[in-house]
Order: structure tokens, then sequence, then C-alpha cells
């Protein structure tokens, strides 16, 4: 006997060799296999790239955000202390007052309420207003100038050189501003700005009683100065007097943060195509395993050892998966290019597209730790071939094996999804979650597929067709298809339909109706004097006034005898300090609306002299300062101290367009204290509408007019930029469910061949084979469809009712629809699978898969 | 002479359907080292079960197999995969090609395992032998069912095996094909000196060896010398 060495070396390049020869037949198939991540990864690469160029671009372009070294913010006139302190601070100063007013445009006669901003001084220090003509953005402060948004400019028809009317005082357009800093394409769609010299605010007598004005300083802080450390220093004496501050550095962050949120959510969509391509992976490998049985046997008898075997699969399954994310990445690269015409109404920077290698080999990596990860289920398999194989088939041993690594496996693929979802969510629970939610869906559609192979067996008559009973045993037989196929359409379908619902959802939420006698213009900013004669104007003109609301401001001091400062030092009172910070709107009356439901408490409309006041708290209020009913708040009513207590907790429908508000006083209190008031009515048409509103800017210069009308546009223009966002994003989960599906019917077709051409040979007819191949399809693409549809149902409830917070309703007609394409679908791949069966004669289909 | 393979109290059984099945009872026998050895029985009989326990394939129940002075039964899978690279070669039924490998590829697997040099030269040579020289580059889907048994037999006798097992050689073969066949079998044999272990129910292709076993449920119910030399 010779000496028997059993310490031989793995020898990789061998490994190599063997994995690129096994491959030779089979590239198209495994290529067809990964593409189902490819566009997963092309998803990720191209969010990641924006990402990184937008971190980059927010980098280089900060300073411009804010236009200063310094902002400092408030909502009320800095009282002596604050100004000297503003006024100590030194270097170059801009001052800015910004309060929302109707524009008028006397030449096409249009009025609209904007933001207007009153500036003065050399703001902004860093970037331009961006304006045309270019010199407008500097020149306007001359004279009697303003400058326009270019929404407004396109809106009216107006020109530069024409004339505005804002409060009594007329301005010629200098410019239009077509960008300002820090703005988004968003934010000047919905309060469109104007820019008028600081020297004629007061001109406008638009700053008065009731008046809602915001106060800025700019600062150009002197060279060495540093304005972190300054506003720091600071901070204190601001938080005093509720004024705020930016920096660049603070501006850098938040901007960063806000668009984080974005590209999470982005980054989760592209995520969930990734999963679905995981699912096409791992079931067309472990079909692609189940063929190979014979040549691992082979091997095996050859003398190749079992975790060589493993090896030359790994390494096959890794380099498919190295292309394939490397086609991801590819297509990721491209499409970013489309990113930023989606997404830059929403952001406040000018984006540049960039090759991000950083996204390029992140991607390629999780492509290929992402298919390697779903394939090493059934490669582990490999493990457990015999090579007893090559004089007998068993491969269902192998799989069945009882093997303490599918369990490592299932591990590590848990722990990936969380981990990746962590990565994108940042919050462990959110990952968890998701994770569950996904594992939730996978059991219900295996426990679907489980239960219908052990059923059909049941239901099956003998007094059906040979056709039909044929069709149907094709779910049950051993090889069969329908676990997989169950899963991965089923969770194609879910994905799919989520995101749809969700979609369909979010855009029902907004499309609030203006019909009928719903009060569809807000007239605020009315002072007391003027609630008369308005409410007469209103009616004269032929409209109802709907509703006449008193409403008075006020700050929160103490929660039960804990002050702002109580709240800031000890967590454990669960009071938010910004709630102190809040200049509350409260209006006074001795009867709920029909939006209002009392959930604790007794509602109590009149106050009794002498005694505590019983105010009504809205449910999100009471919960924010931590109070129940009978707790103690006490408010200051510009200057004088009010002692109320809870008596009643409300819920209140915020989506009904009419005032809400946070505490409701009963009567016999605000009566006497210094109020505007809010009016609303029904406008019947855009011609009636534009008349009221130029008769009321006339008469009542400083009341502001929200029409909801173009509110209602506003939305929609930003649903649709949403809505795009969304879709584009849902299209790559999209294709790659169809993909996957592709791939799961094609990997179906190798199991099918023998038996179809048996039964040909047998002398069953195309039509005969046609139709026992529709059947079967027919079946599992419905069930799967359906159960897909059912968990979409239930997640979509879920996302709606837990982080959306929105009534729950589902559109019957574009689910059916769903429901019918994925069945469809997956009828026609596998009957266009199974052509080549049933278009050969028998004899040629044998050959052809020796 | 010296004995290849030991075979001792060798069972094998099988758990079905909540039954044991005994495969193979008590089997005892030796072969020595250059002879060639027939072991026949009808379908059935376990004489392929009996094959993959002689070549380490599958592990027993309980008993001996000694192979080349190896217990197999004391060795895992992986060693016992050593144990075949390095003094098996195999011939099967329905050749066992591998799909995706040239003819010339099939030949030299064996010999890339053992990590050996100048393996090509003696694939080629090899293949020369059973008459595929022009062959080599083909896949088995391209050769005829004599053309990939013979690539199957340059291959079992590429690791220069100290024993060959042959299961069925000839049958998925046509007479005149299987003649050639056989006498290839014989002839590398004799020129090699391997032992060669053939399962089979062909008798008269038995009867070319020098010693036929017959089994018959699953135990051994004869053993004789055929006078071949």
């Amino acid at each position: 006997m010779d000496n028997m060495n059993f310490n031989r070396k793995i020898n990789f390049a061998w490994l190599f060799k063997m994995a690129l020869r096994d491959s030779r037949r089979n590239r198209a198939r495994l290529l067809l296999f990964i593409s189902s991540i490819v566009f997963g990864i092309a998803a990720l690469v191209a969010i990641y790239s924006f990402r990184y160029n937008i971190q980059n671009d927010i980098n280089a372009q900060a300073a411009t955000l804010i236009g200063a070294d310094l902002s400092i913010t408030g909502n009320k006139q800095p009282d002596k202390k604050l100004q000297t302190l503003l006024d100590s601070i030194g270097g170059d100063r801009s001052e800015e007052r910004s309060f929302a007013s109707m524009i008028y445009f006397p030449r096409t006669q249009g009025t609209r309420l904007v933001n207007v901003k009153a500036l003065q001084g050399a703001f902004p220090y860093y970037g331009d207003l961006e304006t045309t003509p270019l010199q407008a953005g500097k020149s306007f402060k001359t004279g009697k100038f303003a400058l326009v948004d270019k929404t407004l400019m396109l809106q009216f028809n107006a020109k530069v050189g024409d004339s505005i009317k804002v409060g009594s005082t007329p301005f010629a357009i200098a410019g239009i501003l077509n960008k300002a800093p820090g703005q988004t394409g968003i934010a000047a769609g919905i309060a469109p700005i104007v820019y008028i010299p600081f020297q004629y605010l007061e001109e406008t007598k638009l700053i008065g009683l009731g008046s809602r004005i915001n106060y800025a300083y700019y600062y150009k802080l002197k060279q060495g100065i540093d304005a972190e450390k300054l506003s720091k220093k600071i901070e204190p004496e601001l938080e005093k007097a509720d004024y705020g501050y930016d920096t660049v550095e603070g501006r850098k962050e938040n901007t960063g943060r806000s668009f984080g949120d974005l590209s999470r959510f982005l980054s989760l969509v592209g995520f969930i195509a990734l999963l679905l391509g995981c699912v096409g992976v791992a079931s067309a490998i472990n079909i692609y395993i189940r063929e190979k049985i014979a040549s691992i046997a082979i091997m095996r008898c050859m003398g190749v050892k079992a975790s060589e075997a493993f090896l030359i699969y790994l390494i096959q399954i890794t380099g498919i998966g190295l292309i394939g994310s490397v086609a991801g990445a590819v297509l990721g690269t491209s499409i970013q290019h489309l990113l930023p015409l989606v997404l830059k109404d929403f952001l406040p920077i000018t984006i540049s597209v960039q090759i991000s290698w950083m996204a390029i080999w992140q991607g390629i990596l999780l492509g290929i730790i992402i298919s390697v990860l779903f394939a090493l289920l059934p490669l582990i398999n490999i493990r457990n071939i015999s090579p007893l194989n090559t004089l007998r088939l068993s491969f269902e041993d192998a799989a069945t094996k009882r093997d303490p690594f599918r369990w490592l496996v299932y591990l590590l693929v848990v722990g990936f999804v969380v981990g990746f979802s962590y990565l994108q969510l940042e919050d462990w629970a959110s990952a968890a979650t998701f994770t569950v939610g996904i594992l939730i869906a996978f059991l219900i559609l295996t426990a679907i597929a489980w239960l219908l192979i052990r059923f059909t067996r049941l239901l099956i008559m003998s007094s059906w067709s040979y056709i039909w009973r044929q069709g149907f045993a094709n779910l049950y037989r051993p090889r069969n298809q329908t676990i997989i196929l169950t899963v991965s359409i089923g969770l194609s379908t879910a994905f799919i339909a989520t995101l749809f619902l969700i979609q369909q959802l979010l855009i029902a939420q907004v499309s609030l109706s203006s019909s009928g006698n719903q009060s569809n213009m807000i007239l605020f900013d009315i002072q007391t004097a003027q609630e008369k004669p308005l409410a007469e104007l209103t009616r004269k003109e032929g409209l109802p006034v709907l509703s006449q609301v008193p409403i008075i401001t006020m700050r929160l001091e103490k929660v039960n005898g804990k002050t702002a400062a109580d709240a800031k030092k000890d967590s454990t009172l669960r009071i938010s300090p910004r709630a102190y910070a809040w200049e509350y709107r409260v209006t006074y009356r001795d009867s709920l609306t029909s939006s209002e439901d009392i959930t604790s408490g007794k509602f109590i409309g009149k106050a009794t002299p002498g005694k505590d006041i019983p105010v009504s708290a809205e449910e999100r209020f009471a919960q924010r300062v931590n109070a129940k009913v009978g707790d103690k708040l006490v408010f200051n009513v510009q200057g004088v101290i009010m002692n109320t207590y809870i008596s009643s907790i409300r819920k209140v429908n915020w989506n009904r367009v009419q005032t809400n508000f946070q505490v409701l006083f009963p009567t016999g209190v605000l009566e006497d204290a210094p109020q505007f008031h809010v009016l609303l009515t029904h406008v019947p048409s855009q011609k009636s509408s534009a008349a009221y509103q130029q008769a009321v800017v006339q008469q009542f210069p400083n009341v502001s007019i929200i029409d909801l009308g173009l509110v209602l546009t506003v939305l929609d223009e930003l649903l649709d930029k949403i809505g795009y966002v969304i879709k584009f994003m849902s299209g790559f989960s999209i294709l790659t469910g169809i993909i996957v599906l592709i791939s799961s019917v094609r990997i179906s077709k190798y199991q099918r061949i023998q038996e179809s051409v048996l039964l040909r040979t047998l002398g069953a007819s195309r039509r005969q084979i046609f139709s026992i191949t529709a059947l079967e399809y027919l079946f599992l693409g419905a069930l799967s469809a359906l159960t897909g549809i059912v968990i979409a149902i239930g997640s979509s409830w879920l996302l709606a009712k837990y982080t959306f917070k929105t009534p729950y309703h589902v559109d019957f007609a574009p689910v059916a629809y769903i429901f019918l394409a994925i069945t469809g679908l997956t009828v026609v791949i596998g009957l266009l699978n199974s052509r080549g069966i049933l278009n050969k004669p028998p004899l040629e289909v044998l050959r052809s898969n020796a | 002479m010296e004995t290849i393979l030991n075979i001792a109290n060798l069972y094998k059984t099988y758990k079905s359907a909540g039954r044991t099945l005994t495969v193979l009872d008590n089997i005892n026998f030796a072969i020595g080292a250059g002879t060639a050895n027939a072991i026949v029985g009808p379908s059935g009989s376990g004489k392929t079960t009996l094959l993959g326990l002689c070549a380490g394939l599958d592990s027993a129940t309980s008993g001996l197999v000694e192979l080349n002075g190896v217990d197999l039964g004391s060795l895992g899978e992986d060693k016992r995969a050593q144990v075949r690279n390095q003094y098996v070669g195999f011939i099967f039924q329905n050749f066992q090609l591998l799909p995706t490998l040239t003819a010339l590829e099939n030949v030299m697997v064996p010999l890339e395992l053992r990590g050996e040099k100048n393996i090509k030269a003696r694939a080629l040579d090899l293949l020369d032998k059973v008459g595929l020289a022009d062959r080599g580059h083909h896949y088995p889907a391209q050769l005829s069912g004599g053309e990939q048994q013979r690539v199957s037999l340059a291959r079992a006798f590429s690791n220069s095996p100290r024993i060959l097992f042959a299961d069925e050689p000839t049958g998925n073969l046509d007479a005149e094909t299987s003649e050639k066949v056989v006498k290839l079998i014989f002839d590398l044999n004799t020129e090699a000196g391997t032992t060669l272990v053939l399962v089979t129910h062909d008798l008269e292709l038995a009867a070319k060896t020098q010693r036929i076993l017959r089994i018959k449920g699953g135990k051994l119910v004869s053993d004789e010398p055929t006078g071949n030399q």
C-alpha cells in the first residue's frame, strides 16, 4: 500500500478554471438569473452617486444657502436688550422683514397671496439674488422697485417695467426673481417671493396689528470672527428673546439632513427592487444547482472534495454576481443623470452630476454580497451531493438533509436585511419592522404554496378531463415549481401593489375637494373694525359668509406650574420645550364644529367669572405638553396672564378646509383681547374669485386671501412631481419583478421539458400540451398575484395607519388590473417558454436536451 | 498475491416508509491486485450498491471495506474522495462525462485535481489509445455513445488507478460498439496492470474476467473462477 496523503491543498487556480469551464453552456441562463439584481443595483448606485454629489454640492455651496455668515430670525419686534445685542455683533448687517400679503397686478388685474420680503443692506453676501436682468438683484433697492418671482410673472403675464401694488404702494417690477439664497423650486411654487426695498415698508401700511412679521438680520462677520463660536455665545440671549439663528455650518447640516431623509426613502425603494431581485436569484440558483447534481456527482467521483465542489459554484455565482453588479453600476451611473431632473425642485442648490466611484464600488460590493448571500442556500446543498448520484439521482436527500449551515445562512440573510435597512433608515425599530414585514410576506406566500400543494391533490376529481387533471397535478408533482413561483411572483406583486396603493393613497389624501358648498377661500389678518364691512362686501359680491372666526395670539407660560426652563432641564417631564416658544393662534366659541370630537373630559362653552378658565386642548397638543384633563396651563395673552385648565381633549380632523385650533377657549374671556379675524367663503368660479379678490384688495389692502383653487393647483403640481419620483423609483421594482417572473418561469421550462416531450411522444397534441401548460401557469399566476395583492393591502393599510396616519381606502379597479396583468404575464411568459416544446418534433427536443 | 480490495461482514440497510430494507447482507470477499473480476446478478440484487461501497462512493451500515489497505469506513466523504482520486478509476453505464467540458478536459480532470504536470500530453496520449485523438476539442453532446464511453475509458485510466470499477459499461451501447469498448477495457487494463471490478448482468462479458461473484437478494451466492488467466 502507498502512503496516502490526505492533506491535499485547495488549488484555487484549478477551481477558477473549473468554474469557468462549467459555466460554458449556461452563461446566457446565468446572466438572465443575475439580471434580476441589475435594476436594484442600478437604482442604488444612482441614488448613492446622487447622494455623494449632493453632499459635495452642499459643502461647496453652503455659504450661498444662507447668503451670510450668520442669520438671526424671530417673529416679534426685538426688544431693547436684543437690539443692543444685534447692534454689538459688528461686521456688515442687512435687515429683512417678511410677511404674507396680497399683491395686485394692475395691468392684468390679478391678485395673489405672496411672501413679501422688505430688504435693506448688501444681502446676500454670498451668492446672488438671481434675477433677469442680472443687475436688478442689486438695483431694485435704489427706488420703488420690486423683484417678482418668476412663477408669478408667468402666472400674471407680467413684464419687467409693469407695476404691482403691495398694500397701498405701487412698485415697478425691476426684475424677475429666478432664485433667492436657499430657496427650492417647490417653496417658490407654494409661497412666491416678492422683494421690495426696506425703506418703503412703512409706506405700504401693511405693518399693523395682527400682522405676522418675520424679522431677519443677516451678518457678514469681520475677518477672524468664528460664526459658530459667536452664535453659541449669544444663543442664550437669543433664546430668551424667542429668536433663532443659522450659520453656514448649521445650514449645511440641516440641508444635508433633509436631503438625507429623501435619499433614505429613495434608497429603501431601491433596496426593495434589489430584494425582489434576490428572490429571483435564490430561486434560479436553486434550480440551476438541481440541474448540476449529475456534474457535481461526477466531479465527486473523480475525487473533488465537497468543499471544492461548493467553491467551484461559489466562484461561478460570485463572477456572475460581479457581472450583474457592474452592469447595474453602469446603468445606475447613467441613470443618475436623470435624478437631478426629477429632484431639482426639491433641493435648494445647483446639482452637479459626476461619476461617483464610491457609489460604484458600494453598488458592486453590495451586488456581489447579495447575489452570493441569496445563492448560499442552494449552494450549501452542494456539500451534501453524494458521488453515489452517478449511479442513482437523489437530490431530494441532499436538499432536505438537516444541515446546521442552513440556519446560519437564514441568520446571515435576515442579519443582512436588518443591517442594510438600518443603514437606510438609521433606526433599529424601523429596520426590524421592515425586515419582519418582508419575512411575514415570505412566510405567508410559502404557506399558501404549501397548502396549495397539499390541497390540490385532494381537490382533483377523477371526473375532470385529462387536461385539467394534468394541469393541476403539475402543481404538486415531484420537482414542481409551486413554492418558488408562488413566492417570487407573489412577492413581486406585493411590492408593486404596495407602492401603487400607497401612491394612490397619498394622492387621494391631498385631493381636497373644493366642490359643493365647502369653503374654498380663506381671508385672514382681518382687523376687528374690518370684520363687519368685509362680511358685507362678501355678501354684496353674492358670496356666502360660511364662517367668521376671531383669532387671538398668545404664548404658553406654564404647564402644571412648569416653565420652559424647567422642561429643558428635566426631560422626565416629557414636555417639549418648543411648545413654549410657539405663538399660539387661539379662538373662542361656545360649541364644537363638525370636525371636532371630544375624546376625554367635558367641553365647557362658557367661562365662569373669577374661576380658572376651562379650555379644550387638541390631542396632539396635549401629547406635546404631556397634559391630561384637569391639568393647568398658563397663557400669556399679549402681557395678560390667563390661568386655565384642560376641561376636555379634542380630536380634530385637520384634513377639512376650515379653521382648526390647538387650543379652544370658552366665550366670556377673550372678547376684549386684541384680535384679528378669519372669514371663510365659497367662490363658485375663477371669474368670481378674481373679482372678489380685487374688491377685497382694493378696500382692505392688509387682508390676505388664500384661494384654495390655486392652492390645489400648486398641490397638484407638487404631487405630480412627488408622484413622478415615486413612479420613477418603483419602476425599478416593476422591471425587476418582470425579470424575476421571466427568470422563474424560464427555469421551470427545464423541469417541464422532459415530461412534455414524453407526453408528445405518447401522442398528446400540441393543443393539449398548450392547455396543460396554460392551466398550470394560470392557476399559479392567479393565486400568487392574489396573495401578493392581499399582502399589499395589509402592508399599505399598516403604512397608512402608522406612517402616513391617513384614513385607508382601496380603489379596487386598478388593483384588479394589477391582478389581471400579473396573471396574464405569468401565463404568456409560461407559454412563450414552452414554445420550443410545442413547435418542434419530440425527437428534436430530446436530442437538443441530451 | 497482494489484496487490493477486502470486503468483510458487509451490510447495507435503508429505512424506507418506516421499514428497514437490507440491500446487502453479510458480504465477504477479497480481490487480488491486477485481477479482472465480475459481479453479476439480476436487477435489484444489490450489485450496484456493492460497487458503490467498494469504490467508496457510499458508506456501509456495518462491515469492512478496505481499498489498497485503506479502511474506507473510517474515512469521511472528503477523504474517500481523495482515495478515489488516488487509486480508483470509474466507467459508468451512462458515461457520466461532464457536459460542459471537452473530451480532452474530461480526461484531464483527475490529473488536474492531483496537481500533476504535463497532463495535456498524457491526456492526448490516452485519447489516442482509445482512437479519439482528433476529437479532443469536442463536447460530449457532439460525440456518439461509443465515443463518449471511450472518452470515459481514457479518463478512467488517466490517473493510473490501482483499481477500475465499471458499472454496466456496455449497457447503453450497441453490440458492435460494445465489443470494441470491451476490448479496449481489457487491453488497457492488462497494459496498465490495473485491477478490474466489473458489474454486469451480461454473463458473456462476465465470462471474460478471471472470477465471477454472484449476488442474489443482497447475498453473495457464489464466487467462482472462470479459468481465464
